[in-house]
């Protein structure tokens, strides 16, 4: 009786698991469906190759298209050595003191910190302060910025969890600490720093409000050329036409999610076959 | 193997990008004209510089949409040529700009109409008066059943739709409406988004909405136009009412301010004629409704006495 009450209760907790897991699923099933069923009809090849227009049937995605490949490709070379580089430091060098903790204190609040809040800061610094004006450096500085301390946090996590006993067989070797760093720790782990980034840099491409305060635009007939242009990106021009009267621009809001998602899935496959390339190094 | 999936995948990238990045050929205007301001203002100018782009592609035309005040503030330090208003500029905003040596003339291009509307399933509405609004919308309104506004309506609850308090289309109404900007009831469904409002007002019996008139024309079939009284006759908002200034106080005109020392550049100044030369035919295509010839012909004149 009591044997068979403890297994009723695993068999219940196993399917409330799939339960919620299923809900999660069907929910994003939805949505896609909604997405895709809206959206599919407005989307071809002329749609990546034309500029905004005011008829739906005309507009194009592709200034935000650039934009937005510009902007986070900036964003992580900004990011992505720094935000790693710092993570090493802490982890590997600074005396775990009372200024390490003080600092890592720091770092996880502006993990959490509302991304309106760099906008406003990104406005002040880069577009007043050092005259950056609305280009697509003010933008990917301020997102650079926003996603480091994520970068930070999942990079640190991963090189704690790298066995101290390689880094006691490197020491032992007679290597420096960067040789440490740079030969053992570093590829141990950089699967889990890639995910890190992975997901910070997806943050990254769905934010809009910071952009629109660092001064993104909704109307861009060109596409840029070097990284002092003006630019607009793929959420801002999805949201702009999501707000028409005018239903058919409600279908190709839903053309430029679906854009949105597809260049989120590619930067997530490329970085994932990276992260397999180097997982053969784990231990 | 995993080695020539990867180049192969980048390869196919990039060939799906390269040929996106063809060139304009050579024109002989270029520059740059720098836009930001309202979004309600923004559907016109987008048609405007799209149009202005096929003629002069070398000059580079960008629109933000910062709303008017966060327009004004980057118009007034100067970086921007042009901003979008939904509303006159503020008292507070020339001061400013007289400091920063900013002069600017203002140009309306448009009206937009704000309209009342109800669930189609609404049968008893035939109109309202502008003091019936007033008693639903003003601070600490008591009005909560349809009967609260006239005796003769029945006894039903009503659920209020608005835009937020950030819009245009808000502030325009509180005032006319409620004789102060800002001054409103504030237990009613507020979205920036009047897609949402539409959403809202048609799936509701009970309700009652208001928001820009393009949201109106573009989904009759979901909801009914209230015909609003202000002195003789109720009048329902159209392009002819709110064109020939008979849909009162309902109808706003809607402008570009443009810096004087801005329009001294070709391109900006040429875009600006454009702008005027082409707004009647471009804001109704978009859903808002011209302003009458003549109201352009002066705007052109105003435009003409500044560039000299």
């Amino acid at each position: 009786m009591r044997q068979s009450w403890r297994k009723q209760r695993e068999t219940l907790f196993l399917w409330i698991c799939r339960g919620v897991t299923f809900l999660a699923i069907f929910i994003l099933g939805i949505l896609l469906f909604h997405i895709l069923k809206e959206g599919a009809n407005w989307l071809s090849f002329e749609f990546l190759t034309r500029f905004p227009s005011r008829f739906p049937a005309k507009a194009g995605i592709k200034s935000a298209l650039f934009g937005s490949v510009w902007i986070i490709s900036m964003t992580a070379m900004i990011s992505i050595p720094l935000g790693v580089a710092t993570a090493f430091y802490l982890e590997e060098y600074a005396p775990k003191r009372r200024l390490f903790r003080f600092l890592q204190v720091n770092i996880s609040n502006l993990a959490g910190m509302p991304s309106i809040v760099y906008g406003l800061l990104g406005l002040a610094i880069f577009v007043r302060f050092f005259n950056l004006d609305r280009s697509l450096w003010a933008g990917s500085l301020t997102l650079g910025l926003l996603i480091l301390p994520v970068i930070i946090i999942s990079s640190q996590e991963s090189i704690r969890a790298v066995p101290d006993s390689i880094r006691d067989a490197a020491f032992a070797l007679g290597a420096r600490p960067w040789q440490v760093i740079l030969g053992q720790l570093l590829p141990a782990a950089l699967p889990g720093i890639m995910t890190g980034i992975i997901l910070a840099l997806s943050r990254a491409i769905g934010e809009t409000a910071p952009l629109i305060m660092v001064g993104a635009l909704s109307y861009v007939a060109f596409v840029p050329e070097a990284p002092g242009d003006p630019f607009t990106v793929l959420p801002l021009q999805i949201f702009n036409w999501a707000g028409r009267p005018q239903v058919d621009f409600h279908g190709i809001a839903a053309a430029g999610i679906i854009v949105l998602l597809i260049v989120l899935f590619m930067m997530n496959f490329i970085a994932v076959m990276i992260r397999q390339r180097f997982q053969r190094y784990k231990m | 193997m995993k080695k020539k999936t990867t180049v192969i995948t980048l390869v196919a990238l990039l060939l799906m990008i390269l040929p996106l990045g063809k060139k304009s050929f050579a024109q002989t205007l270029k520059g740059r004209v720098r836009i930001d301001g309202s979004s309600t203002v923004f559907p016109i100018t987008e048609a405007v510089a799209e149009e202005f782009g096929k003629k002069h592609p070398r000059v580079r035309v960008t629109v933000g949409v910062s709303g008017t005040g966060g327009g004004f503030k980057k118009f007034i330090a100067g970086e921007t040529d042009i901003n979008d208003a939904s509303r006159p500029i503020k008292s507070i905003e020339v001061k400013k700009a007289e400091e920063n040596n900013i002069d600017y003339i203002e140009l309306p291009i448009a009206f937009d109409g704000i309209s009342v509307v109800v669930n189609p399933k609404n049968t008893w509405v035939d109109y309202l008066t502008v003091a019936e609004l007033k008693k639903v919308w003003e601070p600490g309104s008591p009005v909560k059943t349809w009967k609260d506004i006239r005796a003769e309506w029945p006894d039903q609850k009503i659920r209020l739709y608005g835009p937020g308090t950030d819009s245009g289309t808000f502030d325009y109404f509180t005032e006319v409406i409620n004789g102060k900007s800002h001054a409103s009831r504030s237990d009613f469904t507020k979205s920036e988004d009047d897609n949402v409002l539409v959403q809202g007002v048609s799936g509701d019996r009970a309700s009652l909405g208001y928001f820009g008139f393009a949201y109106y024309s573009e989904n009759k079939d979901k909801l009914k136009l209230v015909p609003i009284k202000h002195k003789k006759m109720p009048v329902s908002p159209s392009f002819k009412t709110i064109n020939d200034g008979s849909y009162t106080p309902l109808s706003r005109p809607i402008f570009i301010y443009v810096s004087k020392k801005s329009v001294k550049r070709p391109e900006v100044s040429r875009f600006v004629t454009f702008y005027l030369e082409n707004a009647g035919v471009l804001s109704k295509d978009v859903g808002y409704v011209p302003l009458q010839k003549s109201q352009y012909d002066e705007g052109l004149q105003k435009l003409k006495r500044t560039s000299k």
